[in-house]
């Protein structure tokens, strides 16, 4: 296995294999599910892990949602982005894709 | 605290019915006696209630839930509700075709089980030999591509062996590591002597954990789970009582954990009989020890009543004979001498284990 990289606007993170996205009716929020644990995802989380997919860079995450957000600055959706993907990494949540 | 209780997690034991004779078992002494009257629909009907509860994640546990002929059904309908499947298992029984046959019918995630890092060690826990055969399931879930979680059980004989756990676990690229420690209820109660670690194996122990899970960040979730009787206070026990966790036994009985029907004068209803639903809000057992109300000092007027939630009802009984106690792992319990003294115990040289058995309930 190889040691982990940090996450950068190159990265092209994709959804661990041991997480699961899915829909809760109850909260109307996705819950992002591992072993014995969940997370509950505010929209801008959910709207983050769906582009995990291992096609899109970083990069290209930050300006979707720039787009989709356009009332905040782009600077303030990239350190977003950045934080909450480390923070998924981390966690072991998402990797990055390795070709 | 006003949040509605709401269950995510559904701990489905499917059958008590095991290979492995482990001495720390947690199902009920008397487990011979209960028999897996849960048929398929029964169990899918449950799996269904669940879910409109609120339940999203499902362990398929026991007992060894590969030995049902219908765990295929079972993780098909679980699917099919999009619940998050965990089997946990011993890995015993399994082939690799069936294991392929239920990664396709949508099962989520492997939990197996190593009892320590030697085949030698690991039978004289088990009183069985299946370490090699353990190694090779959890190989055969990674190369299915399944996440893989290893679990191990703690205690005095293997607690030394952690730093050679993690590196097993490491080298079957596991996803997550449980280093639990042993919760000294069911059988691990009767062979408390014999499991029950000194503090200092206990606190090197958690030093290589801590390092190991700063070290695979990212790569290897590395999870230490303190034994309550070194914790000075009690644990969240099943993240509080008919708060998060349905747990429903092989005979249909409806839990808030796994040994609430060991506790005596409470009543639980059978998922045969009544709808989950009815169950998680109504039933007497889940009201007994849901909220603030039963508590008794110092736990009433105690600040962290609402982290531990008063700690484990099942301790509580089985150590000083009165469920509604504070749990005696509590530092300020008026009964944590009980613990101090079994910490004692724990000096003295080791005893001889009883394993787990069918005719135990006649007394051992």
């Amino acid at each position: 296995m190889s040691e982990p990289r940090a996450i950068t606007s190159e990265s092209r993170p994709i959804v661990a294999p041991k997480a699961r996205l899915r829909w809760d009716a109850r909260t109307s929020r996705h819950l992002l599910l591992y072993p014995e644990r969940g997370l509950i995802l505010n929209p801008t989380a959910a709207d983050v892990i769906q582009l995990c997919t291992g096609e899109h860079t970083v990069g290209e995450i930050v300006e979707r949602l720039a787009a989709k957000y356009a009332q905040e600055p782009r600077e303030t959706v990239e350190r977003e982005v950045l934080t909450f993907l480390a923070n998924m990494a981390d966690r072991g949540l998402i990797h990055e894709r390795h070709d | 605290m006003t949040e509605e209780p709401r269950p995510y997690t559904l701990v489905a034991e499917v059958t008590y019915r095991c290979p492995l004779r482990c001495v720390y078992c947690s199902n009920p002494l008397d487990w011979a006696r209960h028999g897996d009257a849960l048929g398929t629909d029964d169990w899918l009907r449950v799996f269904r209630q669940a879910e409109e509860l609120g339940v999203v994640q499902l362990n398929l546990t026991g007992g060894e839930p590969l030995l049902r002929d219908d765990l295929e059904r079972l993780v098909e309908g679980a699917r099919a509700l999009d619940l998050y499947t965990n089997l946990i298992t011993s890995g015993v029984p399994l082939t690799r075709d069936r294991l392929a046959r239920l990664k396709t019918l949508g099962l989520d995630n492997v939990q197996v089980s190593i009892q320590d890092v030697t085949a030698a060690g690991s039978e004289r826990i088990s009183g069985h030999r299946s370490f090699e055969r353990k190694l090779e399931v959890a190989r055969w879930v990674k190369g299915l591509g399944m996440p893989l979680t290893v679990n191990v059980v703690l205690h005095r004989e293997n607690l030394d062996h952690v730093a050679d756990v993690i590196a097993l676990a490491e080298s079957l690229a596991a996803d997550r590591l449980e280093l639990a420690n042993t919760q000294y209820l069911g059988w691990a109660l009767t062979n408390r002597r014999m499991l029950l670690p000194t503090r200092e194996q206990l606190d090197a122990a958690r030093e290589v954990a801590r390092q190991a899970r700063r070290r695979l960040r990212g790569r290897m979730e590395v999870l230490f789970v303190t034994p309550d009787y070194y914790a000075e206070v009690p644990k969240a026990c099943m993240d509080g009582w008919g708060r998060r966790f349905l747990v429903v036994t092989p005979d249909g009985l409806v839990l808030p954990c796994h040994a609430a029907h060991t506790l005596p004068g409470l009543t639980f209803d059978n998922a045969r009989d009544r709808s989950l639903g009815d169950i998680w809000r109504d039933s007497a057992g889940f009201r007994a020890f849901r909220g603030e109300a039963w508590m008794p000092e110092p736990c009433r007027s105690c600040e962290r009543r609402t982290l531990d939630f008063g700690g484990c009802r099942c301790q509580a009984y089985h150590l000083t004979g009165d469920a509604t106690a504070t749990d005696p792992a509590c530092s300020l319990a008026p009964t944590h001498a009980l613990i101090e003294a079994a910490r004692e115990e724990a000096l003295a040289p080791r005893s001889e284990v009883v394993y787990r058995a069918s005719h135990a309930a006649d007394g051992v």
